[in-house]
């Protein structure tokens, strides 16, 4: 039956998201065929195309495709759903929000933010962030499934998979796309960098944060995270949130700076390879997690830090 | 206008709960219990609506045991008006719940459905979408603006990349993000007002919806622990430490 694999993308890019997910369904199934569906996409469907393991690509395009508005994702994936044992999608905002609409459709379950393929039906999942891990067997006919990427390795390019185009169904027209207000940064994107340096409440402010924080991880070509508290505070936007109910990362590196360690952050970061805690107060939870502690005022610490990594690297 | 705003029971969010040894699941004996926190969130954004005149009516829906009351009076308490209680003693998936809910639309015919974005127990992040899906109705989902104005809602949403603007046609689901609203708490007369607040008792069966699981949970355990290590004297160690020990600078 095979694995139809949707391809995360901002229709000029395939997101590597996509090429861990298809980790995942080659787990389930050698059959993998990946959906991109957007408007002017069809380069992103060439890359697709060039993942390992790629049977073949499908192509949907549509102006009414273009913001992946989950109305509109689910019509196109329901009757496509129908003709696959499972519907694999990287855990992204996009995901997140039309996989289970499409799993109603189609009168399943949804199986979230899988961390493990044990067999075609059955799935390890992280719950109560990330404090318990569930083995879940399906018994539905279609799965669907949305992956917690950190934990699967991209697959290789290599893969040379036709594209076919399919027709998108007509807009279902229950809402519409006015605006998008993207953070731009030259920083990795956090969800995929191989180091991150995140910021808490300690920062104090805006201009802190972008002082002691920002030039740290341009030192080490980070990306830049933070704490619920940073982002309700307004240091930084909502998409720097790591934790249970933000972004999920798992960098060789992670640097936690005046965060406390709440469980809800420690969900988003506790699987990085190393991580480093910066915190006046060393009863900090964070340091209970932290290969490497710094105990001490960050103000203090941060620019000897940036002094020493200039020094080792010159 | 209606508003309906399903709340859950789970676990405190600052507990940090315990895997049973046999596998068979989390101990739940004796810990604190609350109102999931993001259905906080979504009682609080109908509040405000009813505060702001565009809204008349509050209705808080719980599915779980009969001690889900509870949170529904705190619901109450916060400002609902009115609270049904659908009693299930086991586990309800996402799927099963999105029909519950259908049915009570179906019943209470309100002209948006406020709910959580996750309960912070299973983590799903499933059941606004599928009651909207049942429903064919539009979804703003982790929203951190809304804005009813001629008829439409305007959602901000957190996404991956920052901020999307959607307007979604009338009816819809709403489901919260963090940043939409800080929830109040109740007062303690209110807290005693809402004791006399209506509170109807419904079962699965009322609404003709079966609840067996899809999913068969074969075990449950705990995650890697991971072990804390070594506290550094000066930046200069740390950075030494990172370079020929860890080998990731
Ligand atoms: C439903 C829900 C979801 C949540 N989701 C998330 C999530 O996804 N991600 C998340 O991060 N949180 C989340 N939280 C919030 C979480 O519970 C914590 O409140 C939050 O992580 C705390 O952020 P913080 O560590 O920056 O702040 P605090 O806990 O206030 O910690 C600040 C730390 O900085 C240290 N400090 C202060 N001054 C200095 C200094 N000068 N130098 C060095 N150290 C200093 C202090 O010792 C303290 O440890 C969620 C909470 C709820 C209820």
């Amino acid at each position: 039956m095979g694995v139809l694999l949707i391809a995360e993308h901002d229709n000029t890019s395939l997101n590597a998201a996509t090429a861990r997910a298809m980790s995942a369904a080659l787990a389930i199934s050698k059959d993998v065929h990946i959906l991109v569906a957007g408007n002017g996409c069809s380069s992103v469907a060439v890359e697709a195309g060039k993942l390992e393991g790629a049977a073949k690509v499908l192509l949907a395009e549509a102006p009414h495709l273009e913001n992946h508005l989950a109305e509109e994702l689910a019509a196109l994936t329901e009757p496509l759903a129908k003709q696959y044992e499972a519907v694999l999608a990287p855990a992204t905002s996009v995901s997140k929000n039309f996989m289970p609409r499409l799993a109603a459709l189609l009168d399943v379950a949804q199986v979230s933010e899988i961390t493990a393929v044990k067999s075609p039906d059955t799935f390890e999942r992280p719950i109560y962030a990330g404090n318990a891990i569930q083995s879940v067997q399906s018994s539905d006919a279609i799965k669907i499934i949305t992956v917690r990427t950190t934990t699967f390795e991209a697959v290789e390019e290599g893969g040379s998979a036709s594209v076919e185009k399919i027709d998108a169904p007509a807009s279902v027209g229950l809402s519409d796309f006015i605006g998008e207000e993207l953070s731009s940064s030259d920083r990795p994107e956090l969800a995929a960098a191989r180091v991150v340096v995140s910021g808490g409440r300690a920062l104090g402010s805006k201009e802190n944060f972008v002082k002691y924080i920002e030039p740290l991880a341009e030192q080490l070509n980070a990306a830049v995270g933070a704490s619920r508290a940073a982002v309700d505070a307004g240091y930084v936007s909502n998409d720097y949130q790591v934790g249970q109910t933000g972004k999920v990362v798992a960098p060789e590196l992670y640097i936690a700076v005046g965060i406390s360690g709440a469980i809800q952050h420690l969900a988003g970061m506790k699987d990085s390879k190393v991580i480093v805690a910066i915190n006046k107060d060393e009863e900090a939870p964070i340091f209970q997690i932290a290969d490497y502690g710094l105990v001490g005022d960050l103000f203090e610490i941060l620019p000897k830090l940036q002094s020493e990594l200039s020094k080792s690297s010159g | 206008m209606k508003i309906l705003v399903p709340v859950k029971r789970v676990v405190d969010f600052n507990v940090k709960i315990r895997v049973k040894a046999d596998g068979t699941g989390v101990d739940l004996a004796n810990v604190k219990m609350s109102m999931n926190p993001f259905d906080e969130i979504a009682i609080e954004e109908a509040i405000r609506l009813k505060e702001a005149g565009k809204a008349e009516e509050i209705i808080a829906v719980s599915i779980g045991p009969q001690k889900a009351q509870e949170t529904i009076r705190t619901a109450l308490a916060m400002g609902a008006d009115r609270g049904i209680l659908i009693k299930c003693d086991d586990e309800v998936e996402p799927l099963a719940v999105a029909k519950l809910l259908k049915g009570v639309v179906d019943a209470e015919k309100p002209d948006i459905v406020i709910l959580g974005k996750q309960a912070i127990d299973d983590d799903s992040n499933q059941t606004g979408q599928m009651l909207s899906a049942l429903l064919g109705w539009p979804q703003g989902t982790f929203a951190s603006k809304l804005e009813l104005d001629g008829g439409k809602a305007r959602v901000t949403r957190e996404i991956d990349g920052g901020l999307q603007t959607i307007l979604l046609n009338m009816p819809c689901i709403i489901t919260t993000d963090l940043r939409l609203n800080e929830p109040r708490y109740a007062s303690l007369p209110n807290i005693m007002k809402a004791k006399k607040k209506p509170l109807d008792e419904k079962t699965a069966e009322d609404y003709g919806v079966d609840i067996t699981p899809r999913l068969k949970v074969l075990e449950t355990v705990e995650p890697a622990t991971r072990e804390a290590g070594e506290i550094l004297a000066t930046p200069e160690d740390l950075v030494e430490k990172l370079k020929t020990q860890a080998g990731v600078i």
